[in-house]
């Protein structure tokens, strides 16, 4: 049976007779790695040429239709030193980067207005406005108005446009105030200019913008960059199922080209990688990944399998079926629809500040308009101080206050491991005060490991770890890992057994308890390991019993009792039977926990806790959390989750240790406190400009240098986030 | 005050090209990958690698 990786699936047309194929590569850091893998493909007859983006350590090939094969690129490269994973862009992706493009392009064009504006104005500010001559300040202020104009109409189109959405859905944002701004300023300072007026803020509406712009586009970057890293990561991940086709051929195919009803072959020790029926087969299939249980639960022809789930013990043929036919996923669909769409709609800092900042603000106009006119002013400059008090009190501060925070905050949980998807998590995250944990995958390795290991001689763990070499089932992967063997003995495996051998005279045979006979060992063992899945090793001399169980994580217990010690109310809840919860709860310190759980159960808890006011944080990574993760105000899940969980999560955090989630904590809960310094920085500056506006003291001078000035106080204030350090 | 007339005009159209020269690089990808263009810069790309001074 051949078996080859099938690439047609990432492979693009980008013209006639041309192929591309875009990949992501381990360890390319340097300028070294670039020259090597460009030369090194380029050599390669039939390739067009190589481009190796560092940024997001990926490589574009593109070579001449039909003149090789894919698969030689990949070979190439690994023969190279580089392995590569092929990798096809998601069309969020592009979505994405394409907002990042006009981001950047209107950053430009707005910089140029306001670059060529403040040479008209500089001359303006250090007397050309004074001077008698009339004439060569109109020709300066149509000059700006002739930069300014085109520029605004195409820069500010990112604030426009969102503000037209939201007044559409009769909503509020912050870009409404910030294009009531701008539009009164250019209005107003066309008219004053039409009217050979002293005064115009062309400088002021394009500084706004840029600063704005400035903040929104970094804000976009940082989030692409941590969208890279996590589909750099799905690739490396290469989820693939060995697909059957008619004719009896195996293929290695991304789970993206299987369609409903193509058969799948899972191994022994295969992890699942789809959803369907057994056709044919027997074996048993751990499903901790999905329900959180962690005993394996037996499968024959016409059972439903779960993709994330892990084929323990013989091969079995599947036939896939379409999402959300089986009774599991139908039930987690459901409630995860539910759930998102009772989840609370969170307003965002910005938001509110900005509902209460705009009545405040327009009424201050407005107020200011009635007093100049009842104190005797002409209506025309009355208008005009009206004006000048929306212009002065821009929310250039504000619309900044918020972003800036954002930014620096998720580079610094990006350097912790942690990768925040959505925006408002941040602040979401800065709030929690319960935490709800789920067991299996989160608190515990999603590996199984070794657990009596002490208990155990090393002569009798070396033989069965040798032993273990020999089988796929994930129990004697384990043993394997934990004995460090590296020899396999030529042993033959009866299939849901067990491996045997006749080695040194003595029969050597590694399974079941009852396949070994060993089963008053057994019996021991699990009374002391109570959640732990049992391996036996019939040696030479005794039976030993292992004790295979998901170890939690190395720092779990630290982290644990760090977050108790901080006040925040934490427990478990999870999918997994009793005796295996209350182990790991009594081990890491918990004194909450509920056990058996099914994902209505965890939202019904969920509910429970926010009816109480309480602010929950729910870390899980099962399919069955993923309903729980929608349902709680934030999630964060680790990046081993299914992929539907993690889909779900506010965050995700990388690597074996849970430090992560309390570092996010941390750094959330710094920058929410910076937020809110910083919109009463720009409070501040409001009440200090504000009374200048009104006594018609406002310059175009003054309006420019407070504006900046308050941008770059914030702004300033917002890079504190950096130095956000966990204490736990 | 008549040299405003063209010199104006001039400071914006030095602009303009600035502009124009930003709107070019960034469409052709030069903003892509910052890393990596520093790197580039100083890798030796112009000169023939080892292989091919052997074929010659």
């Amino acid at each position: 049976m051949s078996e080859a990786q099938d690439l047609s699936h990432f492979v693009r047309h980008p013209a006639e007779g041309v192929a591309a194929m875009d990949l992501v590569v381990e360890g390319v850091h340097c300028g070294a790695c670039i020259v090597t893998i460009e030369k090194g493909l380029a050599r390669e007859s039939g390739v067009r040429g190589a481009r190796v983006n560092l940024a997001s350590k990926r490589v574009t090939v593109e070579w001449s239709d039909g003149a090789l094969k894919p698969e030689a690129i990949l070979d190439r490269l690994s023969s190279l030193g580089y392995p590569a994973f092929p990798f096809a862009a998601a069309s969020l992706d592009n979505v994405e980067a394409n907002e990042e493009r006009r981001l950047l392009r209107c950053l430009g064009v707005a910089a140029f207005g306001a670059m060529n504006v403040m040479l008209i104005s500089v001359a303006l500010w250090s007397g050309a406005a004074d001077s008698s001559a009339w004439a060569t300040r109109d020709f300066f202020h149509w000059l700006s108005a002739l930069v300014v104009l085109p520029c605004l109409a195409y820069a500010g189109r990112p604030f426009f446009d969102s503000a037209m959405k939201a007044l559409r859905q009769f909503a509020f944002n912050m870009d409404v105030p910030i294009t009531i701004g701008v539009t009164l300023t250019l209005a107003l300072s066309v008219a004053q200019t039409a009217q050979h007026a002293r005064e115009a803020y062309f400088d002021s509406a394009i500084m706004l913008v840029l600063f704005l712009l400035a903040g929104r586009y970094l804000d976009q970057r940082m989030r692409r960059r941590t969208r890279d890293v996590a589909s750099n990561l799905a690739a490396i991940k290469a989820e693939t199922a060995t697909k059957l086709a008619d004719n009896g051929e195996a293929r290695e195919t991304p789970i993206a080209a299987i369609l409903p009803g193509d058969l799948v072959l899972a191994r022994a020790g295969d992890r699942i990688a789809v959803d369907g029926v057994v056709e044919d087969g027997r074996s048993e299939v751990d499903q901790s990944l999905v329900t959180g249980e962690t005993a394996a639960i037996a499968v024959a022809p016409g059972a439903a399998v779960y993709a994330g789930t892990l084929n323990l013990a013989g091969a079995l043929r599947i036939r896939v079926s379409k999402a959300a036919e089986g009774t599991l996923l139908d039930e987690v669909n459901t409630l995860l629809e539910r759930a998102v769409e009772q989840r609370s709609s969170y307003v965002r800092l910005a938001d509110r500040a900005s509902r209460l900042y705009t009545p405040v603000v327009h009424l201050t106009a407005l107020a200011a308009f009635v007093g100049w006119l009842l104190l005797g002013l002409a209506w025309q400059p009355a208008l005009v101080i009206a004006i000048t008090v929306l212009i002065i009190t821009c929310p250039c501060a504000l619309g900044l206050a918020v972003p800036a925070v954002q930014v620096v905050a998720a580079g610094a949980m990006f350097r912790h491991g942690v990768m925040l998807h959505a925006g408002d998590g941040l602040e979401r995250l800065a709030d929690v005060d319960t935490i709800v944990f789920d067991k299996t995958g989160t608190l515990t390795l999603p590996q199984p490991s070794l657990a009596n290991r002490d208990d155990v001689s090393p002569e009798d763990l070396a033989l069965a770890g040798s032993l273990a070499l020999a089988s796929r089932h994930p129990l004697a992967k384990a043993v394997a890992a934990a004995a460090g063997a590296t020899t396999p003995l030529a042993a033959h495996e009866f299939p849901g057994q067990g491996v045997t051998i006749f080695h040194e005279g003595k029969r050597l045979k590694l399974g079941s308890p009852a396949y070994c006979k060993a089963e008053a060992e057994a019996a021991t063992v699990a009374a002391q390991w109570p959640d732990a899945s049992l391996i036996a090793f019939r040696g030479p001399e005794r039976a030993v019993v292992f004790a295979v169980r998901q170890a939690p994580r190395p720092d779990a217990a630290a982290v644990i009792a760090g977050l108790a010690r901080e006040g925040y109310a934490i427990e478990i809840l999870s999918g997994d039977r009793e005796e295996a919860v209350a182990e790991v709860a009594r081990e890491l310190g918990f004194t909450r926990y509920a056990a058996g759980l099914r994902p209505a159960d965890k939202i019904a808890r969920l509910k429970t806790l926010r009816e109480a006011g309480r602010h929950v944080l729910m870390v899980g990574d099962g399919l069955n959390d993923a309903p729980a993760l929608a349902a709680a105000n934030v999630s964060i899940s680790p990046i081993s989750a299914a992929h539907l969980t993690q889909a779900q999560a506010d965050a995700v955090f990388l690597g074996d240790r849970l430090a992560p989630v309390a570092e996010a904590l941390h750094i959330a809960r710094k920058a929410k406190a910076l937020m809110v310094e910083n919109l009463w920085l720009s409070a501040i500056y409001n009440c200090v400009a504000v009374p200048i506006a009104i006594l018609g003291l406002a310059t175009p001078l003054i309006a420019a240098l407070a504006m900046s000035g308050s941008s770059l106080l914030v702004t300033g204030n917002a890079l504190r986030a950096r130095k956000a350090r966990g204490r736990a | 005050m008549n040299v405003l007339v063209y010199l104006v005009p001039m400071a914006i159209g030095l602009g303009l090209i600035g502009l124009i020269a930003f709107l070019w690089a960034m469409k052709t990808g030069q903003f892509d990958d910052l890393d990596g263009a520093a790197w580039r810069a100083i890798s030796d790309d112009d000169l023939p690698d080892d292989e091919e001074k052997n074929r010659k």
